[in-house]
């Protein structure tokens, strides 16, 4: 009974999803405001049934009902309760709902707090995201089915992927979730703007906080898959340049560069129609990952089960939402060239060589992602573009990039004088050329240009980035400190540094090394013993394991013990690698258990990994100065002004 | 004018390179065996457990049998070695295992300890039948058929939904085919 409750409640949705696509565009072009006031309830009532929806399964998956057919390939009666719960976006129908599920609940957040907003926007808004979510829920009840039925039910079910069964990737896909499906709003926002006509500057200042918050989501949401991919594949990288990897990761550049772009359109009602472009292109991308994740086109470890069908109908949605919105974009965009010029010395200089450079980054990363599908349609040939293309094709364009930052983050809008910003920058940058030598030679005893430019480039923008907020601190009482926004770019710039710095360190003083240990047995690499003590089993809930037990020593004195673990799950028969990590601020040890090479004899892989942590702390401030940056107050109506706006429509105020 | 419609006419390039791709006469995971439906290379090697004798691929000519590479060292093999008993004891298919890459004793500890699924298990120490096999890693399963062909190769450790999904539907085509 339960899944058919769903799988009504998501029908539902869906014919409510259609009126909200429709009526509120159809009345904001007639000027109905019957139509027009459709848009709000028909988005929450959407928003109700595809949460029941969602709940329907997440019982499904609480009763173990393997009647489902979803619940039979993806659950096990013994699968841990939180992981019962996870399993429900652990494959490719249930993270469809869940995907859904957030872009209904972005739209009700829309609905909240665009009440600011001209009616006839908003209701345009509302609309296209109710357009995108039909799609959405047409592809899941045509296609995807998570309630599908299974008959006869098997006693037991196939049990969930076991690289799915750790809490990092719980919550790794609805972070990444939240930032992909936010950038719908940027989305809708543009796409609204263009069919209005009216595209001054204000839909700017109204996408903008939408965008960060999608943003920092997608920030993090990347983070925890890279540190989850540490830890649980067991070989000790920290990103594979996989076609996946890199679906998730141009969005966020594009969005980066949308952030900025946005900036200068809201400020300086500069490069408007290349801010409409970038906030369609964010938005695309993310599409793009999903059809490049869920057709199958190209390989890759995360890649959903293989359908044609999927692929075809996930390909015509993305000829109508892209196409349309670049059909619309070459309509409008031609009339949106402004007069304000600015100085070559200016933030808006600076604010274009970000945007210019991030996107070289994108389209080099899209190029290396695509070029084997490209070539295979060519001449049938198979290649593989691996991350010695992907890290050079990458660095060129930001280590630039990082340098420029700095600088420009200290640049007036619109004209600087040279000789002001040369001397507050001055000090920093020799600082930053001597730590940046120094501390490679000192703590890690010799260097590379690479390693110089990474690590220079690193502290000079951590050093740079504390100038504004530690100044604000420091200021007599009575003047203007620094606004929210302004702290918010400080804290992210400051991540970027550390997780600079801590990518060339990694790459620079990583030792790995493959050992045979027996029991008793000790090996050492960078300074650090790791002995063998022995090895024993252990037994999960799910799953049978040998355990290592390894001893870590530093000069002789203890430093810790390993426990890493050789899994394999019961229902899957897979062996799975659980690493044992010893982590500290600035280094990592970590254990991974081989293969037995007989004789009670263990191939064990070692690493030492110096700074990894710097890496996904950097990337977590980054998402923390989007979140300072979005709190700012600027984006919030007073309270005078919404009594005015509501004493304006008639409403009790 | 022209630069507000590159983006739309890169996106229908796109597309049409996507449409292609999703051609489903494209099969991206298969790695074939160049052996696949031709006739199977040979082996002629020692035995596992006798290393006087021989054990050839003349063994098994005219019958449907399984080829099994597998080794001490390897995880995969351990994993499946619990189906492979199940499966000698429950089909009427010779299973032939190859001990590649591997050293004697602990290969015969291995099958004292687990048990021996295999009729004869030959000792390929220097690799030169897994390398004229085609032997990506170990283990590795060759469904060899009557005529000596290679019907079938399964990557990985076998188990139970494979062997009924890929394997006994081959083998029972084979089997009805000359009677």
């Amino acid at each position: 009974m339960i899944p058919e409750i769903g799988h009504f409640a998501l029908i539902l949705a869906l014919s409510l999803s259609l009126c909200q696509g429709v009526l509120p565009l159809l009345g904001a072009h007639r000027n109905d405001a019957a139509m027009i006031a459709v848009a709000r309830p028909a988005a929450t009532g959407q928003f109700v049934f595809i949460a029941v929806a969602f709940v329907c399964l997440t019982l499904s998956f609480l009763q173990s009902d393997f009647s489902v057919l979803y619940v039979a390939n993806h659950s096990q009666l013994s699968l841990p309760t939180p992981y019962k719960i996870s399993a429900v976006w652990g494959a490719h129908e249930g993270s469809l709902l869940l995907w859904v599920l957030l872009l209904a609940g972005w739209t009700v957040l829309v609905c909240r707090y665009s009440s600011e907003l001209p009616e006839r926007f908003s209701a345009r808004v509302i609309g296209v995201l109710g357009f995108l979510s039909f799609g959405f829920l047409l592809f899941t009840l045509l296609t995807s089915n998570p309630f599908e039925r299974l008959f006869p039910a098997p006693a037991d079910g196939a049990d969930l992927n076991p690289l799915l069964q750790d809490p990092g990737l719980a919550i790794h896909p609805p972070m990444l979730y939240i930032g992909y499906v936010g950038f719908s709003v940027a989305f809708a926002f543009a796409i609204a703007a263009m069919i209005s006509g009216d595209l001054d500057q204000k839909w700017a200042r109204w996408t903008r906080p939408w965008t960060t918050w999608a943003w920092l989501f997608l920030t993090i949401g990347i983070a925890l898959g890279s540190w989850w991919a540490y830890y649980e594949l067991g070989w000790g990288g920290w990103w594979f340049w996989d076609p996946v990897e890199n679906a998730s990761f141009m969005p966020w550049l594009i969005g980066t560069a949308l952030i900025h772009s946005l900036a200068v359109t809201e400020k300086r009602g500069l490069f408007k129609s290349w801010t409409l472009l970038l906030a369609i292109a964010a938005f695309s991308l993310s599409l793009l990952g999903t059809f490049l994740v869920r057709s199958g086109i190209l390989i890759s470890v995360h890649a959903f089960a293989v359908d044609p069908e999927r692929g075809l109908f996930i390909l015509a949605f993305l000829t109508v939402v892209i196409g349309g919105a670049l059909v619309l974009y070459a309509w409008r965009a031609p009339g949106l060239d402004s007069e304000a010029g600015f100085r070559a010395m200016s933030r808006e200089t600076f604010l274009l060589c970000n945007n210019v450079l991030l996107v070289i980054a994108t389209a080099l990363i899209l190029g290396g992602t695509l070029a084997p599908l490209f070539v295979e349609l060519l001449d049938g040939s198979k290649i593989s573009v691996g991350p010695p293309y992907f890290e050079i094709a990458f660095a060129i364009p930001m280590l630039p990039l990082v340098y420029l930052m700095a600088i420009g983050m200290h640049t007036a809008w619109r004209s600087q004088a040279p000789d002001s910003l040369f001397a507050k920058l001055r000090m920093p940058a020799v600082i930053a050329i001597v730590a940046g030598v120094l501390i490679p030679v000192v703590f890690y005893g010799g260097g590379g240009a690479m390693l110089f430019a990474g690590v220079i480039a690193g502290v000079w923008v951590m050093i740079v980035s504390a100038i504004d907020p530690i100044r604000s601190w420091r200021r007599s009482a009575g003047t203007a400190g620094i606004t929210r926004g302004g702290l918010g770019m400080s804290v992210a710039h400051f991540g970027v540094g550390m997780f600079v710095i801590g990518v060339s360190v990694v790459s620079a003083y990583t030792v790995e090394a493959d050992r045979s240990l027996s029991i008793g047995d000790r090996a050492e690499i960078a300074g650090y013993e790791f002995e063998l003590r022995g090895l024993r089993n252990a037994q999960g809930p799910n799953y049978q394991a040998l355990e290592g037990e390894i001893d870590i020593f530093s000069d002789g004195d203890f430093v810790g013990q390993l426990r890493p673990q050789k899994r394999t799950y019961l229902v899957q028969q897979s062996p799975m690698t659980e690493a044992g990590i010893d982590a500290g601020w600035n280094r990592d040890l970590f254990v991974a258990l081989g293969d037995p090479l007989g004789n009670d004899t263990w191939s064990v892989r070692l690493q030492y990994k110096p700074l990894i942590r710097f890496i996904w702390l950097g990337a977590f401030i980054m998402a923390l100065g989007g979140l300072i940056a979005a709190s700012d107050r600027r984006y919030k109506l007073t309270a005078r002004a919404r009594e005015r706006v509501n004493i304006a429509e008639g409403k009790p105020a | 004018m022209a630069k507000f419609i590159a983006p739309l006419i890169f996106f229908a390039l796109l597309l049409g390179v996507f449409l292609k791709g999703l051609d489903p006469e494209r099969d991206l995971k298969k790695l074939p065996s160049p052996f696949l439906g031709k006739e199977a290379p040979g082996f002629d090697l020692p035995r596992l457990k006798n290393p006087d004798e021989r054990v050839t691929s003349q063994d098994y000519a005219g019958d449907v049998a399984l080829v099994n590479f597998w080794a001490t060292w390897c995880v995969g093999c351990r994993q499946e070695h619990a189906f492979l008993m199940e499966l000698s004891r429950e089909t009427e298919v010779p299973i032939y295992g190859i001990d590649w890459r591997d050293q004697r004793e602990p290969a015969l500890k291995w099958l004292q300890q687990l048990g021996d699924p295999y009729v004869a298990s030959g000792f390929d120490v220097d690799s030169v039948t897994g390398i004229n096999w085609g032997v990506y890693g170990a283990p590795e399963t060759f469904l060899i058929g009557k005529e000596g062909r290679v019907l079938y190769k399964h990557l990985g450790p076998l188990n139970r939904s494979i062997w009924e999904s890929e394997f006994v539907p081959l083998i029972a085509a084979e089997e009805g085919k000359q009677e």
